[in-house]
């Protein structure tokens, strides 16, 4: 019912997809953006005030929008928060082809947002000023939201990866704490023999965890330039994420579970999942959703692909931009830098979110904050370190969206039957190559 | 054992030479032991669940993930966990709970006129298409609401309907198959000598249908309306696709959005309030059948016996 439920909505999704694109290419309204707002028009907006819409799950924007709204009386933020991931973009797409209801801040992970400016669905805020704001944000999340001198979202939060690690099973087994995939493979194997019920992780196979290891291992499978696209896994790094991964599969050395399903929380309460690499946001997950684990899991910098190798990656991490089609952009400008810039992101850290600005990641009070969860651990050193190393040549596809929801029925195969990682990766380009072409994208060879 | 069962009647032709023990009637049903395994099997593939549902909404999260889901955690935390689920994101579920209230009143009780009014007119008058009316019906029971969704959205959309209450509401007025059991229960239940009767003594046909028929129709009328109320209080996919807004989201929409929190980055994890939210989702809908039973059996077995 489920898969039914979401190939529906993916259908009536793409449609809507589709139909902005034509659109896209009818008008050259967007000119009229170009205009620069200065400070003043801004303070004048805010001053004049007026009703905004923000739809966005993440969850300490209700105390930055409760704040904004106590700075500046005359605005109304209305923040619609009870839908997330797929149903969000479903619910945006719709909206922004209907021309209506269309609201004036959005929530978009940084996969996501190729697909929204590249149909001219987001207003590019450098004229707003957000160009000047490029210094503050690190690498990562900064190129995820600009392109040349347009910039489509400001960075809300990032995902610098880390290997989170349950020390107890590590130390009830004596294995020690991985730092390259090698050895991380080595540890799973252990593991395993040490208790069949236990693995290393989890994976059945995600579209962001292996495009996230793919960067990290120096893979740069998509090349995006305007409409000319290159989709190609046929290099160094992704040889060296396909050895490691079709070992770990083939000796089933890895737990059978969907990510973020009810099973999955209870394997990394349990002790039968025992590490996880994703990002630095994950803290709050497990502190909600796993807290009757407290105290047993702790964070290190994720294993390298060659043995000193420092580089890391993003994984997950959205910003907040202003669809074209907002009724109120100066208000919505302002929120945004209010929330992403501004005072907000004090507060969002404080509550527990993991920030995209330089300042708050280098500052003491940030790096040397214990975790009660991990122990005391300053998990936030090792977090900072990872978004230092995160190289910003990484791009998405315009259209990762769609590519991600094809990923199991490509590359997902691998997992589930005899198919190699290597063919399932090769049928994943093929997949999306030729729905650029479809989309009128020039495909380079 | 289903031999000396079939022989039974051709021996015992004679009255009193009947022995006891093979006396079946439909007062004392002979047992049988298969049937009795089977029974016994779908009861618990039934109940087990709603087991499963009132001992977990006594867990805290964290209670949920270390305990087996047959027995109760060491904590027991219902009324924190009701409390919290009237009161997160600013109660919230109390404007679902209203929502669902609302969609139901009108969308159900709105169906189930319909049904009526439909049902006795084609039951009970001669008018030219009811052939064509009767083919209609027939074919929408064969149509799953869930095909029409889509088609309903695009047209719903054009009519700027959409994230407007008016989407769930309008859709649900529409229930072929109660229209199809008023017809055949108005058909059945209403002698149409009485119809007559009345119009002989002068009543007009409003007063007939008020006064002469709608007291006959009753039990025809709680069943269809259970069913309606089933069917729009568990509507899921027509709000999902037709509704944007959460201020306007039916009581499943809202749970399932709440579930989705887990699988999202910085999400809240309140698997506790899904659980003790559907408990609470359900326990009208257990009430409704329980105080209307005895017309919904009534209703299903009006017109099975001959008088």
């Amino acid at each position: 019912m489920r898969r039914t439920t979401s190939r529906i909505l993916r259908g009536i999704a793409l449609v809507s997809t589709l139909a902005l694109g034509v659109t896209a290419c009818g008008g050259s309204d967007d000119d009229s953006d170009t205009k620069a707002v200065s400070a003043g028009d801004l303070q004048a907006a805010l001053d004049k005030g007026g009703d905004i819409t923000v739809w966005a799950w993440e969850p300490t924007l209700k105390t930055v929008a409760a704040d904004f709204q106590k700075k500046y009386p005359k605005v109304k933020v209305n923040l619609v928060s009870e839908r997330s991931g797929d149903k969000h973009y479903t619910a945006l797409s719709n909206a922004i082809s209907a021309g209506k209801g269309v609201p004036d801040v959005a929530q978009v992970e940084y996969f996501a947002l190729g697909q929204y400016s590249l149909t001219k669905g987001l207003t590019d805020l450098a004229p707003y000023g957000a160009d000047k704001l490029a210094s503050k944000y690190t690498p990562g999340p900064w190129n995820a939201v600009s392109d040349g001198d347009k910039v489509y979202g400001l960075p809300m939060d990032s995902g610098p990866m880390a290997l989170f690690y349950n020390k107890t099973v590590f130390d009830k087994y004596k294995i020690a704490v991985p730092t390259t995939w090698d050895e991380y493979l080595d540890a799973a194997r252990k593991l395993h023999k040490a208790d069949p019920k236990a693995y290393i992780t989890s994976d059945l196979g995600d579209a962001g965890l292996t495009t996230s290891l793919l960067w990290q291992a120096g893979s740069r499978p998509y090349k995006v330039d305007g409409t000319k696209l290159g989709v190609n896994f046929d290099d160094a790094g992704a040889k060296k994420f396909e050895t490691v991964w079709q070992q770990l599969i083939s000796e089933k050395l890895l737990a059978p579970v969907n990510g973020w399903t009810d099973d999955w929380y209870k394997g990394l309460g349990d002790g039968t999942i025992a590490t996880l690499a994703t990002g630095a946001w994950m803290p709050a997950n497990f502190s909600t959703g796993v807290p009757n684990a407290k105290g047993q899991w702790r964070a290190a910098p994720m294993p390298a692909w060659t043995k000193g190798d420092k580089a890391s990656a993003e994984n997950g991490g959205s910003s907040l931009a202003v669809p074209s089609l907002a009724k109120n952009k100066e208000l919505a400008y302002a929120f945004t830098e209010y929330a992403n810039s501004g005072a907000g992101v004090a507060t969002r850290v404080s509550e527990g979110a993991f920030p995209a600005t330089k300042a708050e990641l280098e500052s003491p009070a940030f790096q040397s904050k214990k975790f009660d969860y991990f122990d005391g651990q300053e998990a936030n050193k090792i977090f900072a370190d990872s978004a230092a190393n995160v190289a910003s040549d990484w791009s998405y596809l315009p259209f990762q969206p769609y590519a991600n929801s094809i990923f199991n029925d490509t590359v997902g195969k691998a997992y589930v039957s005899s198919t190699k990682l290597a063919d399932g990766l090769k049928a994943w380009q093929n997949a999306s190559v030729k729905y650029g072409e479809e989309q009128g994208f020039t495909i380079e060879k | 054992m289903s031999t000396s069962v079939t022989a039974s009647p051709a021996k015992s032709a004679a009255p009193g030479l009947r022995t006891p023990r093979k006396k079946h009637t439909p007062g004392k049903p002979r047992r049988n032991v298969l049937l009795t395994v089977l029974m016994a099997l779908m009861v618990l593939y039934t109940v087990v669940p709603l087991i499963w549902l009132v001992i977990n909404s006594t867990k805290t999260q964290a209670g949920l993930a270390d305990s087996g889901g047959l027995w109760f955690a060491h904590d027991f935390a219902l009324w924190d966990n009701v409390r919290d689920t009237f009161t997160y994101h600013d109660g919230i579920f109390g404007r679902w709970l209203l929502n669902t209230l609302l969609y139901v009143g009108l969308g159900a009780g709105g169906a189930t006129l319909l049904a009526v009014l439909g049902g006795y007119a084609l039951a009970k008058f001669q008018f030219p298409g009811r052939r064509a009316v009767f083919a209609v019906v027939i074919g929408a029971v064969a149509v799953p609401g869930t095909a029409l969704a889509v088609p309903t959205f695009l047209m719903f959309s054009k009519m700027g309907l959409t994230d407007t209450p008016w989407a769930v509401i309008i859709p649900s007025l529409v229930s072929p198959f109660g229209l199809y059991l008023m017809w055949v229960f108005a058909a059945e239940a209403i002698p149409t000598e009485l119809l007559e009767a009345a119009r002989m003594d002068g009543a007009s046909e409003v007063r007939t249908f008020f006064q002469v028929a709608l007291p006959l129709l009753a039990p025809g009328i709680v069943t269809v309306l259970l069913f309606t109320t089933v069917a729009t209080w568990n509507n899921y996919f027509l709000p999902l696709i037709m509704l944007k807004d959460p201020d306007w989201y039916p009581l499943t929409l809202g749970l399932s959005a709440w579930s989705s929190q887990a699988q999202t980055i910085g999400g809240d994890v309140i698997f506790n309030l899904v659980i003790t939210g559907s408990l609470l989702t359900i326990l009208p809908l257990i009430a409704a059948f329980l105080f209307l039973q005895k017309y919904w059996q009534s209703g299903l077995a009006a017109g099975s016996v001959k008088e």
